[in-house]
């Protein structure tokens, strides 16, 4: 099934892979934000994930090992945010800028060496008879685990924010750390909690960008998905389901543009490369303009730094 | 005598660095008991209240509760042993809707879907309807205060806190509130009840105790004394009644036609068609609950938003489009609600904050430079004249106590001789000496032929100072009335009545 010699199928199927670093990225991030922290970091949390990840997977030769070592380091840079902004009480928006620079450089500086290296291929999930079944099958049915991983993930977050007691809470405390503090919940802990998890997926988008969709390693190969996550996350209103629209949204027309590049359109590189990031932005502008309160959907003391007075 | 009382405290301290915020403290409730807890702000009842509540850790003391030993580590504690609070300041989440909101000040939350109808149950029992689906940002104030009590009935508590519970609350609603109080109370609910209020001390509570300093000064029951007895108790000398001279009207110089704001916050009111008039020498009051419009209101008038033109005429003029230190250069000037950061500073100086709307009228600067000098002697000329309590113009003004801050606030307008004055909740917080004190300065400036516009939700206020009153529900402004022979029921109705509220089968 082709169109303009483009083949839809492969389309789809790409798609959902190009997607995946993003939507870890952006629901690790939605959860920092609902609790009331503003992390610009993502980008760095998710370079360090992508470095980590992939050293530790050429070194073990276990992709999994490689997928875990990703969600640590994306942690681990999380927590150095949340010691400085939550404890030390630091300016959020300068603190998450720098940790995208500290990362792009720390980065750079350890996967010298793991340059031109191939990592260890992760493995499809088999699904058996379920993957021959036409278009179905490579759509749905032809891909790693982190991607249905990360589907499972977005579910997972939107029921926790929605039904659950800790979600409730968490919300609560970016609602208005204030009165979370009145009744005893323990503002800080659930903010440093949220962080971490944030910085959790964030490193896991990365590492999927190494491993996965390149898969090498470069400097600064995460080429701006961190802002683009932080992007989808605002636009989606702070919303879990539409942060799977926007992703996929980018994802779809990133592949969209690479299979134009290879079709040999007439269209300049550079606007085709320009496109997935202002095509999410803009659909998803014109997306929160129509629900009107989009805008105002932002989590009340998002950005706000808590410091309980007596 | 243990055992019969439900709370029992002894001897609690409670210092912070440069000050004892309670000194040996010692006091007991009965179940059923409605306690009052009466004191000048910075007297330590918010301390107190907060140790019994676990927020605050005492230094000594002892509390017992049901003749047990009772030491709350966290607010959590402290509900599980049965003690709930309705805070001063809300402790709701806007975003969130009713039932989440009473959820999360339960320590074992039903089901959503059981809960739901819990909270409808119970606040229809107590009278106090509630929808548990609806989002607590679309509440008027009342019905928040609703969500916090029957976020605590949820528990049944053996004794409830209330810190100033009145204060956003129409006569009617509070009313319903009292008769809800009695309810719990003749059901062996202990209340501890803060307010400002004497006369709701009066009719509501069974025993009180009074703390000044720290310490506690007097215990009493409230029936058996006047307000003035309970007032001077509190401030520990001779009170002082403002003084109502007669003053002569003059033209009108003030007009505002037909006003229109859209909504400054999301949760905000805006604006509808206010219209007014002031003549020279005249004090308008502007009642209403917390949230109305008040704060719009200041700000459009003050110049911080600017409105259509034809909508705000001084002298005829029309200044609809003109800034606050325009409008200020004409003579009209105002005093915000938010003492900190709004009308003040916190870091600045008094000098400094003198200087921020002293320039237009005062002497201040000179060809383009800030006159420090001048300032300072400004700053210095308030302080005297309305007995600022600081050691000088030099320190921040976020040092200074509620009080204090307020009176520097108001004499910075004041003692620019302003044509017209605009204040919001000029003694919100501020205790009794104080206010009267700043409700004097604004008679007195009425008197030298100023127009004052003094936005309140005390309405004992509204009639001690103003001539006219008119009531600011919604957004819109009522017609004024004559404050001479108006009733505080008919107050009430201007007001928006009850809110839907009923009254509890007793």
């Amino acid at each position: 099934m082709t169109l303009g010699g483009i083949d839809i199928i492969v389309l789809t199927a790409t798609l959902m892979a190009a997607s995946t670093p993003v939507l870890l990225a952006a629901t690790g991030e939605l959860i920092a934000e609902k609790a009331g922290v503003l992390n610009l970091g993502v980008e760095g949390m998710m370079i360090m994930g992508a470095m980590a990840g992939f050293a530790v997977a050429v070194t073990t030769g276990s992709p999994v090992a490689g997928f875990l070592a990703g969600a640590v380091a994306g942690a681990l840079m999380a927590l150095l945010f949340a010691i400085l902004t939550q404890v030390l009480l630091s300016n959020q928006t300068a603190t998450g800028l720098a940790l995208t620079l500290f990362g792009l450089g720390l980065s750079a500086l350890f996967g010298k060496g793991y340059e031109g290296v191939r990592p260890p291929s992760t493995g499809k999930v088999p699904f058996g008879p379920l993957a021959e079944i036409p278009v179905i099958g490579p759509v749905l049915f032809s891909h790693d685990w982190v991607v249905y991983a990360s589907l499972i993930l977005v579910a997972v977050t939107w029921a926790f924010l929605r039904f659950t007691r800790a979600g409730l809470i968490l919300r609560a405390v970016g609602e208005s750390h204030d009165a979370a503090h009145a009744l005893g919940y323990r503002v800080i802990a659930v903010r440093v909690a949220a962080l971490a998890f944030g910085g959790a997926l964030a490193g896991l988008g990365g590492a999927y960008l190494s491993l996965v969709r390149v898969p090498q390693w470069t400097e600064g190969m995460t080429a701006g998905a961190g802002w683009i996550a932080l992007a989808i996350v605002v636009f989606a209103s702070w919303r879990a389901e539409r942060v799977l629209i926007g992703a996929y949204l980018f994802g779809g027309i990133t592949a969209l543009q690479l299979q134009l590049q290879a079709a040999g359109y007439a269209i300049p590189v550079h606007l085709l490369s320009m496109a997935p990031y202002v095509i999410t932005i803009v659909v998803l502008v014109i997306l929160s303009a129509i629900h009107r309160r989009g805008a105002q959907a932002a989590p009340a003391d998002l950005g706000r730094s808590f410091h309980a007075s007596a | 005598m243990t055992g019969d009382k439900l709370l029992q405290i002894e001897g609690l301290t409670k210092a912070y660095p440069g000050v004892v915020a309670n000194d040996g403290v010692g006091f007991s409730v009965a179940p059923g008991e409605v306690h009052a807890l009466l004191g000048e702000n910075g007297a330590g009842k918010s301390t107190l209240v907060k140790m019994i509540y676990g927020l605050v850790k005492p230094d000594a003391g002892t509390m017992r509760l049901m003749g047990k030993p009772y030491t709350p580590a966290e607010p959590r504690a402290a509900r599980a042993s049965g003690v709930a609070m309705v805070f001063q300041h809300f402790s709701l989440f806007e975003a969130l809707n009713v039932a989440e909101n009473v959820a999360l000040g339960m320590e074992n939350p039903p089901p959503m879907g059981d809960l739901a109808k819990r909270i409808r149950e119970i606040s229809n029992a107590y009278g106090l309807p509630l929808d548990p689906e609806r989002l607590v940002g679309d509440l008027s104030a009342g019905e928040r205060q609703r969500v916090e009590i029957i976020r605590c009935l949820l528990q049944d508590p053996k004794l409830l806190i209330m810190d100033e519970p009145t204060s956003v609350l129409t006569p009617q609603e509070v009313g319903i509130l009292f008769h809800t109080l009695r309810k719990l109370s003749s059901e062996g609910t202990a209340i501890l009840y803060i307010s400002h209020k004497l006369e709701e001390i009066r009719s509501l509570c069974d025993g009180a105790t009074i703390l000044r300093g720290g310490k506690v000064v007097a215990t009493c029951t409230p029936r058996d004394k006047t307000a003035r007895e309970l007032a001077e108790m509190m401030v520990g000398g001779e009170f002082k009644a403002t003084d109502r001279a007669q003053r002569t009207l003059g033209h009108t110089i003030f007009e505002v036609k037909d006003l229109d704001l859209a909504p400054m916050s999301q949760f905000g009111p805006a604006l509808k068609k206010v219209t007014l008039s002031l003549r020279a020498g005249e004090v308008l009051g502007v009642g209403g609950v917390a949230g109305n419009g008040q704060e719009e209101l200041l700000a459009t008038l003050s110049g911080e938003r600017v409105s259509a033109p034809g909508t705000v005429l001084l002298h005829g003029q029309d200044i609809s489009g003109l800034g606050p230190n325009d409008r200020r250069r004409l003579g009209l000037q105002g005093a915000p609600e938010e003492r900190l950061g709004h009308a003040a500073v916190p870091a600045m100086s008094l000098t400094d904050n003198a200087l921020l709307t002293g320039t237009v009228r005062r002497p201040l600067t000179n060809r383009g430079f800030l006159d420090m000098k001048a300032a300072r002697l400004f700053a210095e000329e308030i302080i005297k004249n309305f007995d600022v309590r600081t050691p000088g113009p030099h320190v921040a003004a976020r040092a200074l106590s509620g009080g204090n801050l307020q009176k520097f606030v108001i004499g910075r307008e004041v003692l620019q001789y302003p044509e017209v004055l605009i204040v919001n909740q000029p003694t919100w917080g501020v205790d009794a000496a104080a206010a009267a004190s700043i409700r004097q300065a604004l008679l007195d400036l009425a008197s030298k032929g100023a127009a004052v516009i003094v936005i309140s939700q005390d309405l004992d206020e509204l009639m001690e100072i103003a001539d006219r009153f008119c009531a600011l529900n919604e957004g819109r402004l009522s017609a004024p009335r004559d404050t001479e022979g108006l009733t505080l029921d008919e107050i009430g109705l201007m007001l928006g009545g009850a809110h839907g509220m009923q009254e509890a089968a007793l």
